[in-house]
């Protein structure tokens, strides 16, 4: 138990942690600056900042883009992802044990690599800055978090349940809904989640092919990081952070009620 | 002999079924073929192409052009300093959330999963503020009189490498906590009862155990490094360039297409033999799933 001497083990954690929520703490910090300039700590506070965000046509036409595009993203990772985890679950055949690596490809290929392969292709077929070029692309991107997750939950499901829903009369269809899934629900609302916040967050990606019209939220956050260190982007991070601490609260709650059951 | 109509039906049931599930399989996989396949092959030919005929003068200037060298050197380079930061700060961290008492530890797990769903833009953008000229770090060594002008925080190497392992951090923790939660306390108990010194124990027993979970967070760290384009690009300020950065340049600045798939295809290389050695050693599904 005394590997580590108790002081030291505490300091240091302390530290670490400082090291990984402070520079967070300080952007939410200087959202409400009221200073043009990002002094720390603040002269001032105002909510001028967030006044810039949301009075913003194109800030808002960005949030908004990016919210439609990763919902739709969801709407159709969710389905198919679901349908590919139970086939992987339920079959024997050799081919679908081969071709599951094949469905994790999309974490392991380096994002900039899919940006410019996509890119590329997508220059050919005249589908950049589309809405529907984008939508594909999150799709596949975010499909493995559906497929991962589901799949968690369908291995700890006992499909015979099925069967027996089966053998009473109904279709197999039938059975999925009204069996399986309502008991693989929160498996799928984990992989929905993930995918959506993939999609919103995605940016390597948008900056080869978003742009014009169909312009995302992280895109033109990236691109305005790159001149200047605009305190508009502190209000716009706030409303972020915010929507991440309250995920992980919302994760925190599922993972006690699961433990709890 | 009467069985056998009866098992022919059956064998034929199950093939439909089987039917059925390759069907269902199939959607997935053909949406990752278009969008992941057809990309990639593209790549590949266009790394091999210049002026519409075959060449390999792409992979011959990445081999001749010292700067290419340099960017896929100074890219492992910092990759590998990544990971052993993350290692480094990570241990601790995860070891301290094993021993705490139960609410302490979700606390820092729960302060660890804060980052982790936070935007890599936006903690990109947090390091931006507090490394600035006038950022809190300078301000803080101006006021104690440390320093008597601003240092340029960055912009640099040392920026880039701070605001990596800020993203990179949780990756290690995750898969470190779960190995070290594992270990029975009374091991670590039985090694100092018995004499051994806190390095001791610490080398022998807490260590060789706590190894997977170190390596799958290594891979994931290490991988995820390679290609990261975000926090160097902008916390690099241009000086600091990744191979990531030198894919996006030929492309969006240059409009070397070749040049760029050839730059990829070899990262991409790098990348799958790394997973395809790891995967003798932990399957590349258990490490790839633990988002």
């Amino acid at each position: 138990m005394q590997t580590w001497s108790r002081p030291l083990l505490w300091t240091t954690t302390v530290a670490i942690l400082a090291f990984l929520i402070l520079p967070i703490v300080i952007v939410v910090i200087m959202s409400f600056s009221g200073s043009r300039f990002l002094t720390f700590p603040p002269p001032s506070f105002s909510l001028r900042w967030y006044e810039a965000y949301f009075g913003d046509r194109d800030w808002m036409d960005a949030t908004r883009t990016s919210v439609l595009l990763a919902t739709l993203a969801t709407v159709f990772a969710v389905p198919i992802g679901t349908a590919a985890a139970y086939a992987a679950n339920v079959s024997s055949s050799k081919l679908v044990r081969l071709l599951q690596l094949w469905l994790l490809t999309p974490v392991m290929v380096p994002v900039i690599i899919l940006a410019a392969g996509i890119y590329m292709v997508y220059a050919q077929v005249g589908l950049v800055a589309t809405k529907t070029g984008l939508v594909c692309a999150y799709t596949m991107m975010n499909l493995p978090y559906v497929f991962i997750a589901v799949l968690a939950g369908l291995r700890s499901f006992d499909m015979s349940q099925e069967d027996v829903a089966r053998s009473l009369g109904v279709n197999r269809f039938e059975a999925f809904m009204k069996v399986t899934l309502p008991q693989i629900k929160p498996s799928i609302i984990t992989g929905a989640l993930f995918a959506f916040i993939g999609a919103l967050d995605e940016t390597v990606v948008s900056i080869f092919i978003a742009g014009g019209e169909n312009q995302t939220l992280p895109r033109r956050m990236f691109m305005s990081l790159r001149n200047e260190i605009d305190p508009t982007i502190a209000a716009i991070s706030s409303v972020l952070i915010a929507i991440s601490f309250s995920l992980v609260i919302l994760f925190g709650m599922r993972g006690r009620k699961s433990q709890m059951q | 002999m009467s069985d056998l109509p009866i098992e022919q039906a059956i064998a034929r049931e199950e093939r439909k079924e089987q039917r059925i599930y390759l069907m269902l399989f199939m959607p997935a996989v053909m949406l990752v073929v278009l969008f992941l396949g057809v990309p990639l092959l593209i790549l590949a030919i266009q790394s091999f192409q210049e002026g519409g005929h075959l060449t390999l003068e792409h992979y011959a200037r990445i081999f001749d052009e010292p700067i290419y060298w340099r960017t896929y050197y100074d890219t492992l380079e910092i990759s590998v300093a990544v990971t052993v930061l993350c290692i480094l700060l990570g241990f601790p961290l995860a070891y301290a959330a094993a021993i705490a008492p139960r609410g302490w530890s979700t606390l820092i797990l729960a302060l660890v999963m804060l980052p982790f769903w936070t935007s890599v833009l936006v903690r990109t953008y947090a390091w931006l503020v507090v490394l600035q000229r006038r950022g809190i770090v300078n301000s803080l060594l101006m006021s104690a009189g440390i320093i008597d002008a601003p240092l340029s925080l960055s912009h640099n190497t040392f920026a880039v490498l701070i605001g990596m392992v800020h993203v990179m951090l949780p990756f290690m923790v995750f898969p470190l906590y779960a190995a070290i939660s594992k270990i029975p306390q009374d091991l670590l108990q039985a090694g100092s009862s018995l004499g051994g010194s806190p390095w001791y124990v610490f080398r022998r027993v807490l260590l060789p155990l706590s190894l997977p979970g170190m390596f799958a967070g290594s891979v994931l760290v290490f991988i995820l490094s390679l290609g990261f384009y975000l926090t160097p690009e902008l916390l690099g300020g241009g000086k600091t360039i990744l191979v990531s950065s030198l894919v996006q340049r030929n492309i969006e600045l240059y409009l070397q297409f070749g040049a760029a798939s050839a730059v990829a295809m070899i990262l991409l290389l790098i990348v799958f033999v790394i997973f395809w050695l790891v995967d003798r050693i932990l399957p590349v599904e258990k490490i790839v799933g633990m988002r």
